[in-house]
């Protein structure tokens, strides 16, 4: 039987060429993934969320993720994303109980969720500023530039205008503001096959910008590559630029971004209870397996066993590791 | 079909070395310590520099290469249009400048 061609892009051989080993560290995070409907459907998003997507994880599972949550001392953050998890009926239930057992919540809030309201029943939804404050959860939200132009081309036309109204919400409850201890923090991403800028140049930038221009204060500026699957690995195919971009990330290799990757620090749980390595290998179904190749849930959740696994690693996991690295939480080195 | 401007070619630009190696690595030195980190200039105002220089030499490898390389430093559309209306004011400067040899020129010639 011919064997299969191998890829220029294998994660593992690359490894292998720089005597890498990337076993889990800890689980000091817990991601879920509680819903793939989202009032946006941008041109990168990873996960391939819209307002036509149904996917919630359920009353069972979220029951499951907070008793592990109890379980598990060391497990100190709770990071919750989707699509835009606001539109999950249980969402507040969730961050409440999740505070209440005394973990870090993290919320992905896309802001514009703040305006829209729920695409399908049109419930408002400008209330979280608030209600994120009274839970003192800490605010993620993606602006990919702190201009227009980038902004509506990548989420859409419109976008930055309510981005930047729902920024003044939460800066009105006092995230963001010095000493509130509410802490908002943005996410910049490019806007095509290109790596993003030094973070910290960038932070500048968007700070002075949005200060001067809107009176808009923020904590700190994730810079985030754009992973190379599902829908923006679509435009990258269809445009004829996968094979650049990919060159790209190969060619930017950093062994220290390696060594910090994401994954060898959290779970992340999808909408029927798995688990993955990360949000992108949840998105491309590559779920932890148990020693029997077993699917890995958050019903059998085994800490010991979690931290034995070998994270399964993919030709997209370069775009963690190219340049000064991307993360959940930014540049890693 | 065969084109002078090839764009895949941007990819090739290491084989400058190919028959004269030591020239071409001492170049790649020199245009890496210049170009790739910041200095008394930022690497983003290089790179909007260097956008500007391959429109006023009508250069569409470096244009492509710059575009990029102005937003992987963080610049916005307006600062690289900015840019290239720098090369073109310039382009211009220098082409009304030079009306001052025709008309040193004229003076000369006529009576």
């Amino acid at each position: 039987m011919a064997s299969r061609p191998e890829s220029p892009y294998d994660f593992e051989r690359v490894l292998r060429r720089h005597a890498l080993e990337l076993p889990p560290l800890d689980i000091g995070t817990l991601q879920l993934n509680i819903t793939k409907r989202c009032n946006q459907a941008c041109r990168h998003c990873h996960v391939d969320a819209s307002p036509a997507r149904t996917e919630m994880l359920s009353d069972r599972a979220i029951e499951a993720c907070l008793e592990v949550l109890a379980r598990h001392a060391h497990i100190h953050t709770v990071d919750i994303t989707g699509g835009a998890p606001e539109l999950h009926p249980q969402f507040r239930m969730l961050v409440e109980r999740a505070t209440a057992l005394g973990k870090h919540v993290i919320v992905r809030h896309n802001l514009t969720v703040q305006i829209d309201g729920d695409p399908a029943t049109h419930t408002a939804m400008d209330d979280f500023p608030a209600f994120f404050a009274a839970q003192r959860v800490e605010v993620v939200s993606s602006l990919p530039y702190y201009q227009a132009f980038f902004t509506d081309t990548q989420r859409g036309s419109g976008v930055f205008a309510k981005s930047i109204e729902a920024l003044r919400r939460l800066n009105a409850v006092g995230y963001g503001q010095d000493g509130s201890g509410l802490i908002l923090n943005l996410v910049y991403n490019p806007v095509g096959p290109y790596l993003p800028a030094a973070q910290a140049s960038l932070e500048a930038d968007y700070k002075r910008s949005l200060f001067e221009n809107f009176g808009i204060r923020f904590n700190r500026l994730y810079t985030i590559t754009n992973m190379p699957i599902n829908r923006f690995r679509l435009h990258l195919e269809k445009s004829g630029q996968y094979a650049t971009y990919m060159d790209k990330l190969l060619a930017a290799f950093n062994p220290a971004a390696a060594a910090a990757v994401m994954c060898r620090n959290l779970i992340s749980v999808d909408h029927d209870g798995h688990l993955y390595d990360c949000d992108f290998n949840q998105q491309l179904g590559m779920k932890i397996l148990t020693p029997s190749g077993q699917a890995a849930s958050i019903f059998d959740f085994d800490y010991p066993q979690l931290l034995a696994r070998r994270i399964r690693f993919a030709e997209h996991c370069l775009g963690c590791t190219a340049g000064a690295g991307s993360s959940c939480g930014g540049a890693t080195v | 079909m065969s084109s002078y401007y090839e764009s895949d070619d941007l990819k090739k630009f290491a084989e400058i070395g190919r028959h004269a190696k030591p020239l071409a690595d001492e170049f790649f030195k020199y245009y890496g310590m210049v170009t790739g980190q910041d200095g008394a200039l930022s690497k983003r105002e290089k790179a909007l520099i260097a956008l500007a220089i391959a429109h006023a030499e009508k250069c569409p490898y470096c244009i492509d290469a710059y575009t990029t390389a102005c937003l992987e430093a963080g610049a916005s559309s307006e600062q690289m249009m900015e840019a290239v209306h720098v090369a073109a004011a310039m382009k211009a400067g220098i082409t009304l400048a030079h009306a001052i040899q025709m008309n040193n020129h004229l003076d000369k010639l006529i009576l």
